[in-house]
Order: structure tokens, then sequence, then C-alpha cells
């Protein structure tokens, strides 16, 4: 029976993981107002094109350590090229049409990209794990750790710490912010919506894509890792209140921890963990932990 | 018309007519068509899917340009070339019933080879005698198919999981002998419960004051292990069973690596052979690893092993796996009772029921050595297993202190069920 | 029942003159169809039915991502019945499978009718995930794969299996009655007050009437036909396991409903049909890509059909 360190520390590593994962989320909802189903294939994306960048970073023999630049810059690249791609290219033409349509435009989209990542990587899984083991690892609580996990918690906080100062001190920011209370007065008050919406989504594309190539030292990257995300980064959506950036934080950290606790103490109870906490926290709280007052249109 | 002319004339058609009923040196047969089931798409697809795939499709060319070596060196099947539809097994049970028929009626194959889930198994099993048609899986591993039914028309040409437990089992009591407290950390569907319990049960028989430290149960695809590799870790256990395949093993290996957890339990991947070609050398010393059978690094030293493994190899750039190995298993199995049923019929095409009846407790040579068709009534194969040790020698991964168990030991007898002989302690209840 | 809907079930009424049309030209076709393209058909029709009590939904404002939890419910109580229990009458499935889908809705859907938009849809996604959950632990029902489900008689006839004209017909049936009765109940007064909470939920309570009674009773209706349709695809499989309960099942009855459109009830079953057969000649010709082609052709739909597939037959006037 593990003591309550170990379950404190996983809970953290997994919280941070998916806070990064899913705020890109809560964000294009929040502003856009679209379910992005092929938020997972934009994370798929992100993993395997950090594991062509890193996987030619060491066959030509760089420094090691900059493999760590290559990660980011791998995560930045896919969303600055993808996210207005998309977003101009698709989306921008199916902005007037019902919520629920817009879901089923994401869901093709994922059905394509799917194939797309296919076809241009094959099914063959890509290993990159130099990374993980490069920094070493400490102990904590008599179980070792890798340093990597450290790091990851790290960049959460930092994306924390910069989407708050961005959304609250920016100029941008609070545009953004307008445009998540009220899209039409936003806009009557001469607001670029338009250009509201693709810096939304090429930052959450962004977000999506260094959630996957943060992870993919951690993993084997094959085809399919999007779907596991999808429903994971919904639930921590929903539970936090769509839109809110404190809710995803706060939805990351109590899914991270039940997840962890579970684990550790009742693990055949562990499938069960997030939709029991999503549903716990909905019959208490309808709209999530920190959904905004919304005025209701008569 | 002349004398002469007629004579000419009659000589013609006698002529054209002696050409036409001469026997040709070579009998035109023919072409058998195979509808082959695997994954071509989805988390599976790298993992087997597509490694079978190649297995099979490198297996029907050199059958068909008869460059197998003896004693499959007849070309196709005793003759006969072969021709190949490959279908997807991804999207489900539901659309894999569909696409069986589609295989059957619509496409109008004469033999379905395939499937590697457990569940797609199950729910296609009944439909080889509804429609009448001989169908071979080679992969899927429940022992369920011929413990639970028998059919005419169905065959497995793979071992069932049973064997992989069990023969991991015995090697870890034989390796270690006085480990005590085992812990699991295996995937949360079918196989993977179903692979736990069974060591778990083989382990208590072996060993009667086994204790379970923890059983973790992530879910299929989880990808990340980290809390689960700390409660492995916490749990001080002997010995650490896992019997997690694909993406979900290389991510255990490497996550589990540089934390230390090879070194403070004893791992054991009853279905780890995969992770050899894909992680090599990144693989911790000391690690126990299955192969489903005797594939891959446990293959005999036959001509026809050794055939396989370079044609492959020059072929794909990558060592087959296990998958490959049985996909290649179940085309000669069919071959070797086509043949035999060939024999039987005076050197004619052979009918289904006689290639089925050949078939029915068949002994042939496979690239991993003898299969014998001995269980669920002559449809089900057994097969030695073998187990291994990794040690990493001048940078290569090689396997030591392997042992080998015979298939009577591994498997249970036929008419027994697999749980029920498990929990009797391997007797026949 | 009031004359009005009196007239809507008759054969005056355009769409049920096209229904009972359907249904006689299905019964007849039947005997004539190769047996995959029956057991292709039932399938379609199975989950056109799960489609169907979407639409219901949808006419209430409300999208259900957890459909697949009925589905699977009623797929499990065939399942259970045949293999467990050891009935053999196909029938008594059906009737069981709508019994236990109707009931658990029942208190399930007390529960849900207070939610809307995505926390309905999240919601109800939640609970058959918990199904799956729970079905993925029980070994004595095979935990991921599942059970054979078998069945020896349809209503007292010999039935010879999921490909059979038996089923086909049973199914059609159910299809019909089901799709007919919806007509009809789109057109009495709780049927009516549907689309009324979908446009604007507090109006209708000022109004009087109970927006919440109204929800509950369309969730169970929906879930009814959810069960039965898990039944039917239940039998004409064969075969059950709980993958019928996960999310991307119920994914998958949202995109054909949106890609049917709500002009019509034969829209679903339509939508249904066309799903199968895209998904099933997009596996045979381009096995490696048909996730891709799927999704091409629901873009296209999307783009040039924006009110769903059933525009197609809706005169230029009728289109929304």
């Amino acid at each position: 029976m593990s003591s309550v360190a170990p379950v404190l520390i996983d809970g953290v590593i997994y919280s941070s993981w998916l806070f990064i994962i899913a705020v890109g989320l809560t964000l294009i909802y929040g502003v856009m107002r679209i379910l992005n189903l092929a938020h997972g294939s934009l994370y798929a994306l992100g993993a395997y094109a950090a594991a062509s960048l890193v996987g030619l970073w060491f066959a030509r023999g760089y420094a090691p350590l900059g493999s760590y630049a290559a990660l980011a810059v791998s995560g930045v690249l896919v969303g600055i090229t993808v996210g207005p791609l998309i977003e101009r290219g698709l989306l921008r033409w199916l902005y007037g049409k019902d919520e629920i349509v817009l879901v089923l435009v994401t869901y093709a989209l994922f059905l394509i990209l799917e194939d797309l990542i296919k076809l241009v990587w094959g099914v063959e899984s890509y290993v990159i794990s130099e990374p993980y083991g490069l920094l070493g690892s400490f102990t904590l609580a008599g179980v070792t750790y890798p340093v990597y996990n450290g790091v990851l918690v790290m960049v959460a906080v930092l994306v924390a710490v910069l989407l708050t100062w961005v959304l609250a001190r920016t100029r941008s920011g609070k545009l953004l912010v307008a445009v998540i209370h009220d899209r039409e007065t936003a806009a009557a008050l001469g607001i670029n919506v338009s250009r509201v919406y693709l810096v939304t989504f090429t930052a959450g594309t962004t977000l999506a894509a260094i959630g996957g190539a943060l992870t993919a030292p951690t993993v084997s990257v094959l085809p399919g890792m999007g779907v596991e995300v999808i429903v994971l980064a919904f639930a921590v959506v929903v539970i936090g209140g769509l839109g809110s950036l404190p809710g995803a934080a706060l939805g990351a950290l109590i899914v991270g921890l039940v997840r962890s606790a579970s684990v550790h103490w009742a693990p055949q109870f562990e499938l069960f963990a997030i939709y029991g906490v999503m549903a716990l926290v909905l019959l208490v709280r309808p709209k999530g932990l920190f959904a905004g007052i919304e005025a209701r249109k008569i | 018309m002349t004398h002469k002319g007629l004579s000419k004339l009659l000589g013609a058609v006698a002529a054209c007519a002696a050409l036409v009923a001469a026997p040709t040196g070579a009998q035109e047969m023919k072409p058998i068509k195979v509808g082959f089931v695997t994954f071509l798409s989805g988390p599976p697809a790298g993992a087997f899917g597509v490694p079978a795939r190649n297995g099979a499709e490198i297996m029907i060319e050199a059958l068909n340009a008869g460059s197998v070596p003896a004693p499959y060196a007849t070309k196709g099947f005793g003759g006969a070339p072969l021709e190949v539809v490959f279908v997807d097994e991804a999207g489900g049970t539901t659309k894999q019933v569909s696409e069986y028929r589609n295989l059957v009626q619509r496409q109008g194959v004469d033999v379905v080879i395939g499937y590697i889930s457990s569940g797609d198994c199950l729910a296609v099993a009944p439909l080889a005698d509804e429609l009448k048609k001989l169908t071979v899986f080679f992969d899927c591993g429940t022992p369920r198919i011929f413990e639970d039914a028998s059919y005419k028309h169905l065959f497995r040409t793979g071992a069932t999981g049973t064997m992989d437990n069990t023969a991991a089992a015995l090697y870890v009591a034989e390796m270690k002998p006085q480990a005590k407290r085992i812990a699991g950390i295996n995937q949360n569907y079918a196989w993977g419960q179903d692979s736990w319990a069974d060591f778990e049960g083989a382990m208590r028989a072996l060993r009667p004051g086994t204790e379970v430290a923890t059983s973790q149960l992530p879910k299929l695809y989880a990808g990340q292990f980290g809390a689960e590799i700390s409660t492995l870790l916490g749990a001080n256990a002997d010995i650490v069973h896992s019997s997690f395949w694909g993406a979900d093993l290389e991510g255990l290996i490497l996550q589990g690596a540089p934390r230390g957890l090879f070194q403070k339990s004893l791992v054991v991947l009853s279905a780890g052979e995969p992770a050899i070609n894909r992680l090599g050398a990144k693989i911790p010393d000391g690690t126990i690893i299955g192969a489903r059978g005797p594939y891959g690094p446990f293959a005999p030293d036959t001509a026809l092993a050794k055939w396989f493994k370079t044609t492959f190899e020059d072929r794909y750039n990558v060592a087959p796996n296990y998958a490959s190995y049985k996909a290649a298993q179940a085309l000669l199995g069919v071959k070797a009772a086509w043949e035999k049923a060939q024999a039987a019929a005076g050197g004619k095409a052979p009918t289904q029921d006689q290639v089925i009846a050949a078939f029915e407790g068949l002994v042939f040579e496979g690239p991993g050595g003898r299969v014998a068709m001995s269980l669920g009534k002559g449809h089900q194969a057994a097969m030695d297993n073998a187990i291994g040790t990794t040690k990493v020698v001048d940078g290569k991964l090689t396997m030591t202190n392997v042992k080998r168990y015979p298939a009577a030991q591994i498997n249970p007898p036929d008419g027994v069920k697999s749980e029920a002989w498990l929990k009797s302690g391997f007797k026949a209840p | 029942m009031s004359p009005y809907v009196r007239r809507h079930l008759s054969l005056r009424d355009p769409t049920s003159r096209m229904l009972f049309a359907s249904l006689a030209v299905l019964l007849a076709a039947g005997p004539w169809l190769p047996s995959w393209a029956l057991s292709l058909s039932t399938i379609a029709l199975g989950k056109g039915l799960v489609v169907l009590g979407l639409l219901l939904l949808m006419r209430t404002g409300l999208v259900s991502f957890g459909q697949g939890l009925y589905y699977c419910i009623g797929a499990y109580a065939a399942g259970v019945l045949a293999h467990q229990v050891k009935v053999t009458d196909g029938l008594v499935m059906l009737g069981a499978a709508a019994l236990a889908s109707g009931l658990i809705a029942f208190v399930l859907g007390a529960l849900l009718a207070g939610y809307r938009a995505i926390f309905f849809a999240m919601l109800s996604l939640a609970f058959s995930m918990i199904l799956y959950g729970l079905l993925v632990k029980s070994s004595a029902l095979g935990s991921t794969d599942g059970f054979n489900v078998d069945a020896r008689t349809l209503a007292g006839l010999p039935y010879s299996g999921g490909a059979s004209y038996a089923l086909f017909a049973v199914a059609t049936m159910a299809a019909f009655i089901s799709g007919w009765g919806l007509h009809g109940y789109n057109h009495s007064l709780a049927g009516r007050i549907a689309p009324a909470i979908r446009d604007n939920e507090l109006r209708v309570e000022y109004l009087g009437s109970s927006v919440r009674a109204v929800v509950h009773l369309n969730y169970v209706l929906a879930a009814v036909m959810s069960g039965i349709g898990g039944a039917i695809v239940a039998l004409a499989v064969g075969h059950v396991d709980p993958e019928f309960a996960f999310w991307t099942t119920s994914g998958e009855f949202v995109f054909v409903a949106i890609l049917a459109g709500t002009g019509s009830v034969a829209a679903p079953f339509l939508g249904s049909i066309l799903f199968e057969a895209i998904r099933s000649f997009a596996t045979q010709y381009s096995p490696n890509t048909w996730q891709m082609v799927l999704g091409v052709a629901m873009l296209a739909v999307i783009m040039f059909l924006p009110s769903g597939l059933w525009s197609l037959f809706q005169r230029r006037s009728e289109r929304g």
C-alpha cells in the first residue's frame, strides 16, 4: 500500500500533462464555441513531428541537450502551420452553422488527419527516448522519478502563468476575454472577431502540439494515439467549465489526483475514475466548476 | 471437293482434334482465392497487423514462385496459383461480421485466413459453419473458441494464449525458485485479464505460498504508466508480469527502465518478442521474454525457418516478429492439408470437405517448427513454447538461458478447459 | 388520439404513405437479396432505430453522446437471455431489451432531464462509459471479448441465423412501427412541444407546459428505440461485446443523425444504410485510407447539403 507522497507526485505529473493538452481545447471552445474533436489528431501531429525532428537531430549527431529545443520547436511549428491552415481553409466557411454541425466537421477532420498521418509516417511506431533519460532521475519518498517529468510540471506551470498574464495584461488577451463573454457585443464594439478566432485556434493547436511533442519521448508514437486523449481532454474541460483557464487547471488537478489515488490504492477502479469524477462534478455543479455567469436571452 | 482435298481436310481436322485432346504437360488449375484479414489501421496495425500481412504476402509470393524449401516446393497449393485479397480487421466485431460475409459471398474467396483480435474470432467462428467456408484463425489467443464449442469448417493454426503464461510461470519458478511476491501490469481487457489470471493461477499451482503485491490494469492503449510504475516500484515484488504488446509494451520499457523497475524486480514479458526488433539493446538485461511460441529468436535451426527469416529481412529491412511467423504458418498449414487431400484424391483438385478431413489432426512443419492439430477435436494447434532471458552482447540483444517446454506440458489436454486445468494444478480434473 | 394525429398516421399524409410503401418494397425485395445484403440491411435498420431515437432528442434540442448505453443494454439483455437464461425466442429478447432500456432510462432520465447542451452530452457519455467499465470488469460476461448470441425461434417461427429473412422482416417491421409511431407522436401535443423547447425553453414554461416532463419522456422513448436497435444488431451479428457502449459507437450514431438530417422519420434509416454502404465499399476498395474517404464524404455532405441528406428529397421551398 503506497504512502500519500507518491500518489501526490504522480497526480501532479499526470495533471500537468492533462493541463497542457486541455487548456488549448477550453480556449478554442470558450472563444469559438467549437468542440474540436480533431484536438487529439493535432496532439498526435505534434508527437510525430517531434519524433521526426528529434530523430533527425540525433542522427546528425548534434548536442543531445539541444534535442529539448527541437521538441519545443516541433510543437510550435506544427501549431503555427496547421492551425491557420485549418482555420482559414476549412472552419472559416462554416462559422454560421449550428454548433453540432461544427462538431461533425471536426470529427471528419479527425478522420482525415488520422489517415494523413498514416500516409506520411506509416503504421510503424517511432521511438525517441533519448531526451527522456538524458536529464537523469531523482528519488523522492523512496520512488525514482526521471527529471523529465519535473520538466513537464514546470512547462505546465509556465503555460498557466503565461496564459493568465496574456489574458489579463495584454491588449490581445483582453480582447479574447471579451469575445469569450459575448461575441456579438464584442463585434459590435469593433473588435476584429475573425482575427481573434485565428489567433485562438492557432494558440489552441500549438498547445495541443506541444503537449504531443513533450509526450513523444516517453511513449512509442503510433497511429491512434490521438483517440485516447480526446475524451480525457473533454472531461477535464467539462469539469472545469468551458472557456475557463483556472477551470482547466483545477479540473486537470482533480482528475490527475483521483486517477493517481485509484492506481495506487484501488487499481480495479481506474477505468471509472475520470467518468466518475465527471459525473460527480456535474451533479453538484451542472455547468462545471468555474462556469461563468451567463446572461439568458429570453 | 476432290478425294485428295477431302483427305487433306480430314487430316487437318484429325490433327486439330489430336492437339485439343492431348494432355498438356502442366495442368492449368483454377487459382485459389485467399481472403486474409488483419489489422491495417489503428494501434494493432504496427505491432502485429502489418507484420502479419507482410509475412502472408511474402509466403504467398514464394509459394506461387515455388521457392519455398521442402516439403513445400510445389507451386501454390498443389499446383494451383494463389490470389490474395487483404481486409482490414479494424472497426469492431459488428463490422468484421459483415466483412466476413462480404469476403465469402461478394468476393467469393475459397478460404479465409486471419483474425488477431479474440473478440473478432469469437464473433466470426459460427459464421464459418453457417456459410460453409474453410476458415483458419492464425493469431487470436482466447482458448474459448474450441473449448466452448466445436466447428467443422474452422481451424486455428496458432496455439492459444494459455501456454504463453503457463510456460512463463514454469520458467520463473525454475529460474527464481525463492520468488514469493508477484505483481502484474496488464492491459484492462480480455487478453490482459486472462493473461494475468493464467499467470497468477499457474504460479499459485507451482508455488503455493505466492502472494500478489499488486495487479495493475491500465486502460488499453493508455501509453503512459507513470503512476503504475510508481506503484510497482513501491510494491517490492520479486516478479513483475506483463502481457503488454505494441506501444504499451514499448512505453512500459521506455518509462520503466530509467526508473529502475527492471533492476528492482524480475520482469516477465509474456508476449514481448516484438519489442526485440523495435527496442533492441534498450531492453534491460535480465528481462524474461516470451514469443507466444517458438518464433523469432527461438525459431528452430531448420532450412524453412532460416529461409523465412532471410527472405523477410531482405524484403522489408526488419526481422519478422511472431505475427509474421504465425501468418506464414497458417498458409503452410492450409497448403499441407490441401496437398494431403489432393494426394488422397488421386491428384485431382480436392473438395473443401476433403481438405477439412485432411486438416483434422494434421501434423505439419512451420517456420517455428512442428505444429500438431491435436486439440479441439483436431481443429486447434498445439506447439512447444520457448522462453528466454535477454542479455546485450556487443551492443546487440541476445537471448540466454532459453528453455523449451513441450506442448503437452503447457497446454490442457483435449476436452479440458484451460481455466479448470490451471485451477486444478495442471491436472485433468 | 386526437383527429390531428390520426390524420397524420393515415395514408392521407405523404410521410405515412412513403413509410407504408417502403415497408412493402422492403418486405417484397427481401427474399431476393443475397444473404450478405440481408445481413448488412438488418444491421443498418437496427442502427437506424438508434439514430431515430437521436432524431427525437435532437428535435428537443438535445444531443446525446451516450445512446450507446441503451444500445448496449438492449444487446446484452438479448445476449444474457440467450446465453445465461437459455431463452430461445428472438422476439422475447427484443421485448426484454425494450423493457430493460426503458426502466434504466426512466431512472437516469430523471437526472439527465435537468442538463442541456454539452453538459447533457458529456454526462450521457459518462454513463455509457461507466457501463463500458462495468462490462470490461466482468469476466463472467467475457469482458472485452463478449460472447455469442443465438436465437432458435423468432415469434415462434424457426430462425436460421443473423442473415435470415425472418430477422430482416422483424427489423423492417420494428423500424416501420417506430418510424410511423414517431411520426404520429411528432404531431401530438407532447411531440409539438419538443421543437418549442429547442427554440426557447423559458417561454414554454411560461405557457404552462412542463419542459422537464417532455424531455424525460423523449429521453425514455429514445432509449427504448436504442435498446431494440441494439438487440436487433446483437441477433444479426450473433455476438455482443462492451464496444457497444464505447463513446465512439455513440459518436457514430450522432454523426449519422447529423448526416441524415432531421427532415423526416425516414431520414435516419436512409442515412444509416448509406453510411454502412459507404464504409463497406471504402474498406474494400481502399483498405488503407477508408477513414479519409469517410471523412471527405462527410465534409462534402456538410458543405453541399447543410440540412443533411434528406434535404435532397425535400422540395426547395421546404428546406430550412
